[in-house]
């Protein structure tokens, strides 16, 4: 608990995650509304167009999440919470743990946030959470945005640097995964275990022939995030700080 | 001329060109390999199939020409140079020249790279550059990519954190103008106008009927002027950016 | 020659720069003198064009620094050791600096032979220790072979012989018939330092004259009287009108000098076992003028006085 409470004075004391969390808020619930305000007849307002910045959300959060340790290393900062806690693994879980709850608290405030801006602009569209589906679009993104903070600390952790870690974060999921299903062949099925598709899979799915149930999928996008962190946990422990 | 070889001795006494002009070529002749392996009779390797991978290129220069000029911030060497070289403009431009030039150069590389390695993994198929499409589809990826340089230098410049600037040009690019046209009735109206979709729509845009099959790859820009006024008005972009950012940095306290 | 006219800067509401004018001649080292946060480093930026002054200007040999034509051969300037990429070799470093200025390439040997680099010129900066980084910087500011050049804190972090180095180098500078400009929070070393100074506190001028005379002017000149017959002494000085101080065994003596008082012991027939003139220290003078003026201690001097009526 210490811990943890040491790793939140030291994410709150710094101008980042508050950017980030008004930054990640404002653009979802911003799109959402845009959205709304637009949908005409042809274009019915449901609750997965309400949830359509999800993705940019989910990439600000992964932005603050890796800046939260690529800073460390930069100020060399790490030097003194590594001087401060001998237990490098302790150090380091305690900020990943940090970090993605505050990742999922913006995961729920973005996701309930969307869909309440979209009800209050069109009350008669009759919008409601109510099959299991929509509780995972809507709810299960604060899972998600979670799951990926984890990811981007591990991948910070890993590179040590702002610029290679955010460029990795975001070019992975916007880039690389959609550009594997053009592969003739083979494209398909790698694509079908790429990370990122498995939150489709999760949160919109399933869609096409998935090949996992959706909160499989969310599993396996969890299974990808902790090996992962234990990886940057390793080469932590290993590495001259 | 001599602040143009300033900026090249600056660009490469440092490590990070090379290793993003590395990272750029491998990605993109890499993919472009990868395409060539595994294509087969009913998804024919093209010439504009060999160029799938140019996005990879494109985000790594961007990343590079961000960096050139937020890293100066960053280590303060942006003074030195305001010190050296009082008129700021004239800096920055020279900078903005050499980081494209070399953008173009590595846009070159990557795209004759790619249509080299799917020439040779697939010797039986015509990959021959003949039509004004397909010069375009590969010449066309250095002027591209010059020019994304040339937005990538000016949001660094206005940014100047290297964190903020690289996370603003790939969200922007890979996301904000996809998300775009998910907007009902005007998002399509404002999407075919938008920069990077429009440097899409000249590297693919008025295909040859002779090519692959349009569901073979990636989709195809929904630009509705010609790919070369495509091509200006990306131009146009990236120069608009750069007159804001030299008016910003000349306001600003360095 | 620099001269500042009515500089100011302000951010936001802080003024860093009030209304600052002084000139910096040509042929002397001047110290720019001020307690951390003065406004010094500020000053400097702007005479180097690097932050735009809200109001007056700097002028170097009458012009602007913008205006200057080739600019590393009229100013060399040392800031901040750390404005160096840390992945660029030193010589990479000077390289291109001296591209910019038309700077013939051998320069950058000579200056990394004159700051003694030369052996680690190819390495990267980044691993420079704080002296070594210390001295690139010079070198850099040396480059364009300038008439004037601005140091800002240059002996931070230096070991006591880069310090004597340091001040030896800007002495022959001046020597050469150069305008030096070198800022520093420690009088002690300005006054073994500069010939000239220009003394500033929150922003605003305190003074600007010799070294010699600020330190005059600055410590109060006492004499120290030690006597068996002290309080003979006594009753003969206090006739004078001088100031006296009873310190236990001696006496201290403001306002006449170690002749005069002979003398007068002399002719009241007092034996003298002490006579000595007294310096106060630079550093207590310092803090007596600038001490309104420091930006984080504010308060400080009521706080001294209240202690001091016991409260």
């Amino acid at each position: 608990m210490t811990l943890l409470a040491v790793e939140r004075i030291k994410l709150f004391t710094t101008r980042s995650p508050w950017w980030c969390l008004l930054t990640a808020l404002t653009v979802t619930v911003g799109l959402a509304a845009l959205i709304t305000a637009t949908a005409e007849a042809d274009f019915p307002l449901t609750v997965e167009v309400t949830q359509f910045g999800r993705m940019f959300g989910l990439m600000v959060v992964m932005v603050m999440a890796a800046l939260a340790i690529t800073t460390e290393y930069r100020f060399s900062t790490i030097r003194s919470t590594f001087q401060a806690i001998p237990n490098r693994t302790a150090a380091l879980l305690a900020k990943t743990l940090v970090v993605a709850l505050l990742a999922m608290v913006i995961g729920e405030l973005a996701a309930f946030g969307s869909f309440g801006i979209a009800t209050l602009i069109q009350p008669e569209a009759n919008l409601a959470i109510s099959s299991a589906a929509d509780w995972r679009l809507v709810a299960g993104t604060g899972l998600v945005y979670g799951l990926s903070a984890v990811l981007a600390v591990a991948v910070g952790v890993l590179l040590r640097q702002s610029a290679g870690a955010i460029s990795v974060l975001m070019i992975w999921p916007l880039l690389v995964e959609t550009l594997v299903p053009v592969i003739p062949r083979v494209g398909d099925d790698i694509a079908k275990w790429l990370p990122f598709t498995a939150v489709d899979q999760f949160l919109a799915g399933p869609t096409g022939n998935p090949p996992l149930s959706p909160w499989g999928s969310l599993a396996y996008f969890a299974g990808v995030c902790v090996v992962l962190l234990a990886a940057a946990l390793v080469t932590a422990n290993k590495r001259d700080a | 001329m001599t602040l143009l070889a300033v900026e090249r001795i600056k660009l490469f006494t440092t490590r990070s060109p090379w290793w993003c002009t590395l990272i750029a070529l491998g990605v993109t002749v890499g993919f472009a390999a990868l395409m060539a392996g595994t294509a087969e009779a009913d998804v024919p390797m093209t010439v504009s199939a060999s160029q799938f991978g140019y996005g990879f290129g494109l985000v790594v220069v961007m990343v590079m020409a961000a960096l050139a000029v937020t890293t100066e911030y960053r280590f303060s060497t942006i003074r030195a140079t305001f010190q050296a070289i009082p008129n700021r403009s004239a800096a920055l431009l020279a900078k903005t020249v050499v980081v494209a030039l070399l953008a173009g150069v590595i846009g070159l590389l990557a795209a004759f790279g790619s249509w080299g390695v799917a020439t040779m993994m697939t010797p039986d198929v015509d990959l021959a550059i003949n039509t004004a499409f397909e010069w375009r589809a590969v010449a066309g990826v250095g002027l591209v990519y010059a020019i994304a340089a040339v937005v990538a230098v000016a949001v660094g410049i206005l940014v100047r954190h290297s964190a903020g600037a690289i996370s603003l040009l790939l969200i922007y690019t890979n996301l904000v103008e996809n998300l775009v046209t998910l907007i009902p009735t005007v998002g399509p109206k404002i999407h075919q106008w938008l920069p990077f979709n429009l440097a899409h729509h000249f590297l693919t845009g008025n295909p040859d009927p002779t090519g692959r099959p349009d569901q073979f790859g990636p989709g195809l820009s929904d630009a509705t002027v010609g790919p070369w006024p495509a091509v200006a008005i990306f131009a146009g972009f990236g120069l608009l950016m750069l007159l804001i950012s030299l008016v910003v940095a000349n306001r600003r306290d360095a | 020659m620099i001269e500042a006219v009515g500089l100011t800067k302000r951010y936001g509401k802080t003024l860093a720069v009030d209304n600052l004018s002084f000139t910096v001649p040509t042929g002397r080292v001047t110290g720019f003198l001020g307690p951390n946060g003065a406004g010094k480093s500020t000053t400097m930026r702007m005479i180097l064009g690097l932050d735009a002054p809200t109001g007056g200007s700097a002028l170097i040999d009458g012009k602007h620094y913008r205006d200057l034509h080739q600019p590393l051969r009229t100013v060399g300037a040392l800031l901040d050791a750390k404005w160096v990429h840390p992945n660029r070799s030193a010589r990479a470093h000077l390289q291109w600096m001296a591209k910019s200025n038309k700077i013939n390439p051998k320069r950058v040997d000579e200056v990394l032979d004159i700051v003694g680099l030369t052996s680690v010129a190819n390495k990267r900066a980044g691993g420079f220790s704080l002296g070594m980084s210390q001295r690139l910087g010079i070198a850099a500011a040396l480059l364009g072979d300038p008439q004037v050049l601005l140091f800002d804190e240059p002996v931070n972090g230096l070991d006591p012989e880069g310090i004597l180095w340091i001040r030896k180098f800007m002495h022959r500078l001046a020597e050469e018939g150069r305008t030096v400009f070198v800022s520093s929070h420690l009088l002690s070393e300005m006054a073994l330092t500069a010939q000239e100074l220009v003394v500033i506190g929150r922003g605003k001028l305190i003074s600007q004259t010799s070294t010699e005379d600020f330190v005059a002017q600055a410590t109060e000149n006492t004499v120290r009287v030690r006597s068996p017959h002290l309080s003979a002494l006594r009753t003969a000085l206090g006739r004078t009108g001088v100031s006296l101080r009873d310190e236990g065994d001696s006496l201290v003596v403001t306002g006449m000098d170690c002749a005069e008082i002979g003398e007068l012991a002399a002719s009241t027939g007092a034996v003298l076992h002490e006579l000595s003139p007294q310096r106060g220290s630079l550093e207590e003078a310092f803090m007596q003028l600038t001490g309104d003026s420091v930006e984080y201690h504010a308060g400080l001097a009521e706080t001294i006085d209240l202690v001091a009526a016991g409260k």
